[in-house]
């Protein structure tokens, strides 16, 4: 699973069908806890958040770059951590005319690999722990945005759009609270 | 034995008797967890009318399957069964989900290619977090591989 020498620091890789398998399991064990839909895309959302407030330390350990002059630096920021973490490579696309919206597009979505959505459940955000993350990340580097998908495979879409989109520089120092 | 002589006497009129082939995927429960039938006469196959005959045959041969399971170290079984006309074939996966197969064409290459595709698709479907393992299979692309598989292995 790991090759010798390709990483820097030690890490302890793990099969990519054991994350999607366990991703897997605890939303469906999510989905079991919560009556609404909506609650549990709530719930993944800010589970991501958590990861994210942590994971961006992590990040800036490694990549040892300074901050962004622009939001398109974040945006490619954003996009090496894909990489790093989770081996996934979206291309940056669709920005707004204020550059202050972008969009990350995945080809496919490894952590959903197997998921067919049941009916009941359309309208469930399966990889909200993705933009929860995002979030969580970049309102550690006092950036807030709001991330959302814009399209999924798993609703039937050709790709998986991820919409990030600049709201506010944080000017207070935000303490690292879990909701 | 005489009712069921009766009932396939009555069914034969009617049925074409090549090529026509009842998949169904037994749980632990004995209860069905997909079924499909495929037919190369090319005239639609009416699910209703053969149905429960067909799910009596299959179920009446899972004794025989899970005794044949026990001695072999094979997932595919070959032949365990035979009643009237139909040859029951099956196939056991590593979990002991029982693939049958109801035939009347022996083409054993088409019956053993067909399981193994179907078995790679279960596989795919199990990994599904919101699929529960012994709950009938409600997937449409699980549907559609078997409708594929079966054309290309069984009915050509």
């Amino acid at each position: 699973m790991s090759r010798p020498g390709s990483r820097l620091t030690d890490t302890k890789k793990v099969s990519g069908e054991l994350f999607s398998l366990t991703y897997g399991a605890l939303v469906a064990q999510i989905v079991k806890d919560y009556q609404s839909v909506e609650d549990v895309n709530k719930q993944l959302e800010k589970m991501g958040y958590n990861v994210g407030v942590r994971i961006i330390e992590d990040f800036l350990a490694r990549t040892k770059e300074g901050k962004c002059a622009d939001f398109r630096e974040t945006a490619e920021k954003v996009q090496a951590a894909f990489k790093l973490y989770l081996n996934m490579s979206p291309t940056v696309t669709s920005w707004s005319a204020a550059s202050d919206q972008f969009s990350l597009v995945f080809e496919a979505n490894p952590i959903a690999e197997f998921v067919e959505l049941p009916d009941n459940y359309a309208d469930l955000q399966y990889s909200n722990i993705l933009c929860g993350a995002i979030r969580g990340a970049l309102e550690m580097v006092h950036i807030e945005v709001a991330a959302w998908f814009a399209q999924d495979n798993l609703k039937g879409d050709s790709v998986t759009e991820l919409r990030v989109k600049f709201i506010r520089k944080v000017e207070d120092t935000v303490p690292a609270g879990d909701d | 034995t005489k009712l069921i002589n009766c009932l396939i006497h009555f069914y034969k009129r009617d049925f074409v008797m090549s090529g026509t082939y009842y998949f169904v995927i037994v749980g632990h429960n004995d209860n069905p967890l997909f079924e499909v039938e495929f037919s190369s006469s090319g005239r639609e196959v009416r699910k209703d009318d053969h149905r429960h005959l067909n799910q009596f045959i299959a179920h009446a041969a899972l004794d025989l399957v899970d005794e044949h399971m026990l001695r072999t170290p094979n997932m595919y079984l070959k032949i365990v069964d035979k009643f009237n006309e139909w040859f029951v074939s099956a196939f056991v996966t590593a979990s002991r989900q029982r693939f049958i197969m109801l035939h009347d064409l022996k083409n054993e290459d088409g019956i053993k290619s067909f399981f193994s595709e179907m078995y790679e698709t279960y596989i795919k479907q199990v990994m599904n977090p919101f699929y529960s393992i012994n709950t009938p299979i409600k997937s449409v692309h699980f549907e559609k591989k078997a409708q594929f598989y079966g054309r290309k292995f069984l009915t050509g």
